[in-house]
């Protein structure tokens, strides 16, 4: 239980700390939303300066970090001036649409990562090594963008998928599974991309951890009692190996939060990464501080899923 | 191979490329700004040695390429006169290119751009950009790493207290967001000089929590070494172990770093150029080369566009092979 608090506590000075320093590092910026307005001579300055002020960019930096602390209380996490709306409920729709392509990219990443990464490993030096490892390699060169770029060209000229957004024309006339089918065929693309970007560090990972399992005294000695290969690399390898995959899970998440926020404006994704570009190209402070900080609760969310994974999975922490 | 010769050979290939990439205004046919409106998404010119009547020529040459008709996008190779490759000829302005043919003929190796600009040379100029943006931004953020690092292992006390939980601030941001916010809020229309440095100095600045961690560990255990310790009471000042005897011990770390950090470093020139928040035109990037693509006509149709980003392959390549032998190395 202290193990779980003690986590809890640090996130939440985590979550504080990056808040106050994306603050200070935009508000010192020079030019604000109204920075364009400002060159416009039909504009009067004094209409500038009482813009300004209603949006309560005129104060000094601790008074809007309290008032967007305050906001952050009510559930608004402050004003969007471009869309003239609260920035939460915006935030949310497209949060909801980029866990969706960063889930389904983890689970699939992950569950390709263990059979590749086991499998090279049971047979060290063996054909199927030598091809998966010369396959990472080939794919760690190979970025993200590229991936994705290439991925929509074969959309593209194929005609097979759909090239962008996450829904039909006519989704809303759609039945439930057709709903579901339209959206998974409309993330195909994405998640592929995000998959392929994540998926060499992960078997490579994968891979180092079971050899580093294999070599242990107790698998040498399962293996002299005549326990057959397959059950000392799935019952008794591979949950040695845990402990290390499941700190990396954190980092991947991080990873393919990363990821998906090019991968997204590439393939015309609704999701945080084009909401953000699009904040970025206004400069729309409180979209752009929301961004940044509901990504990085997704990053401490996929810490202490992490932290709670390596609990349940390494007896010697709950000794701890 | 052996891992000392894997690491000359990477490091080798690489200063080649670099190379290839500074010299770019003696290797590239043409400036990287030259257009001609009149071959917009020309296809890459084809070297021949047998001319249209079928006779062998030793010297390589071109046919000039026809749009036909006017206007469609169509290219045809006009075959009635071969241009020869020239090498080592006198440019308009002046300057030696290593080859061209004679006008009005213009050899596109690796095909044209929308406006007519031929991808080779941008290719070349936009390498200096891409690829010098990674070199520098790693030196700053090694530089900042090994400072940061090196007061907190060597101070300890309240000061590394601060320092190190900075570093784990830093490290749990998602970085290419936090690198988004921090340009966001810098002006946005600037020349293309002020924007690499800006560039450079926003993505060097982001990076340095994980060099300045690993550097504290070694400094860390150096500064406990009995011959750091016996240095010491010979009476030698803090600053002298810190670079005679301690600071050398961190070089191993600092350059398996390095080639770590660059291509990290490249990709994130290349995105934020591709996104148009990093260099602008006419100057080229890999990165603002390859944002044509945004339009569905040209990826479909013109696959020399995507030479920027395959070019980007082996450049990763040639680093990770240098990572991971540096650090098989450093074990």
């Amino acid at each position: 239980m202290r193990y779980v608090a003690t986590r809890l506590i640090h996130s939440a000075v985590l979550l504080a700390g990056v808040s106050i320093l994306t603050f200070v590092f935009l508000r010192l910026a020079p030019g604000d939303f109204f920075a364009d307005l400002r060159l416009d001579p039909q504009v009067s300055a004094q209409t500038v300066a009482a813009l300004r002020a209603q949006a309560g960019l005129d104060q000094p930096l601790p008074v809007t970090y309290v008032r967007w602390l305050k906001s952050v209380a009510s559930g608004n996490l402050g004003f969007s001036l471009a869309y003239n709306a609260p920035v939460a409920p915006l935030l949310w729709e497209r949060a909801r649409n980029t866990l969706l392509l960063a889930g389904a990219a983890t689970l699939l990443a992950w569950l390709i990562a263990i059979v590749a990464g086991v499998g090279s490993a049971a047979r060290q030096r063996g054909i199927a090594d030598r091809l998966i490892g010369g396959g990472t390699s080939l794919l760690l060169a190979a970025p993200e963008l590229l991936l994705a770029l290439g991925l929509l060209a074969l959309a593209v000229r194929t005609g097979r998928f759909p090239t962008g957004g996450m829904v039909s024309l006519g989704f809303a006339g759609l039945s439930v599974t057709g709903k579901i089918k339209d959206i998974a065929l409309h993330a195909a693309l994405p998640v592929t991309a995000l998959v392929l970007g994540t998926l060499p560090v992960l078997v490579r990972h994968v891979r180092a951890s079971v050899l580093e399992a294999l070599r242990a005294p107790f698998i040498q000695a399962a293996r002299a009692h005549g326990i057959p290969r397959r059950r000392l690399l799935l019952a008794y390898a591979l949950p040695a190996a845990a402990n290390p995959l499941a700190s990396l899970f954190g980092l991947s998440v991080a990873a393919l939060l990363s990821g998906s926020l090019l991968v997204e404006v590439v393939m015309s994704w609704p999701g945080m990464g084009p909401l953000l570009l699009e904040a970025i190209l206004a400069r729309d402070l409180y979209v752009v501080i929301g961004a940044v900080m509901f990504s990085t609760v997704f990053l401490v969310a996929g810490n202490l899923a992490a932290d709670a994974l390596l609990y349940v999975v390494d007896p010697r922490i709950r000794v701890r | 191979m052996e891992n000392r010769s894997k690491i000359w050979l990477a490091t080798g290939l690489l200063a080649l490329l670099h190379g290839a990439v500074l010299a770019a205004g003696f290797v590239a046919p043409y400036d990287f700004a030259a257009q001609d409106r009149d071959l917009p998404y020309a296809p890459p010119s084809r070297l021949h040695f047998v001319d249209a009547q079928g006779k062998f020529h030793l010297r390589p040459f071109v046919y000039r390429w026809m749009e036909q008709p006017e206007g469609s996008g169509n290219y045809v190779a006009d075959t009635s006169r071969a241009y020869d490759v020239h090498f080592l000829v006198g440019s308009r302005s002046g300057a030696r290119r290593l080859f061209g043919v004679d006008e009005p003929a213009r050899i596109f190796l690796l095909g044209t751009d929308a406006y007519g600009r031929d991808q080779l040379s941008r290719l070349l100029y936009g390498g200096r950009i891409s690829l010098l943006a990674g070199l520098l931004a790693a030196a700053l953020t090694l530089g900042v790493g090994l400072l940061a690092g090196a007061i907190a292992g060597y101070c300890a006390g309240w000061l590394d207290g601060i320092i190190m939980r900075g570093a784990e601030l830093f490290l749990a941001l998602p970085w290419l967001y936090l690198l988004f916010a921090i340009r966001a809020f810098l002006p946005l229309h600037i020349s293309p000089a002020q924007a690499f440095f800006l560039l450079v100095s926003v993505i060097g600045l982001v990076g340095w929590a994980r060099p300045a961690r690993l550097v504290r560990g070694v400094v860390l255990s150096a500064k406990e070494r009995t011959y750091v310790l016996a240095a010491r009471s010979f009476g030698g000042s803090d600053f002298y172990l810190l670079r005679r005897h301690i600071l050398p011990q961190t070089l191993g770390v600092l350059l398996t770093q390095a080639a770590i950090l660059i291509p990290q470093f490249i990709l994130a020139e290349v995105t934020l150029s591709f996104l148009g928040l990093g260099v602008g035109e006419p100057v080229p990037s890999w990165g603002n080369m390859l944002a044509t693509l945004q339009q569905y006509s040209v990826l479909a149709s013109y696959w020399w566009m995507f030479l920027p980003g395959l070019a980007l392959v082996p450049v990763f390549w040639m680093y990770h092979k240098l990572a991971d032998s540096l650090h098989g190395a450093a074990l």
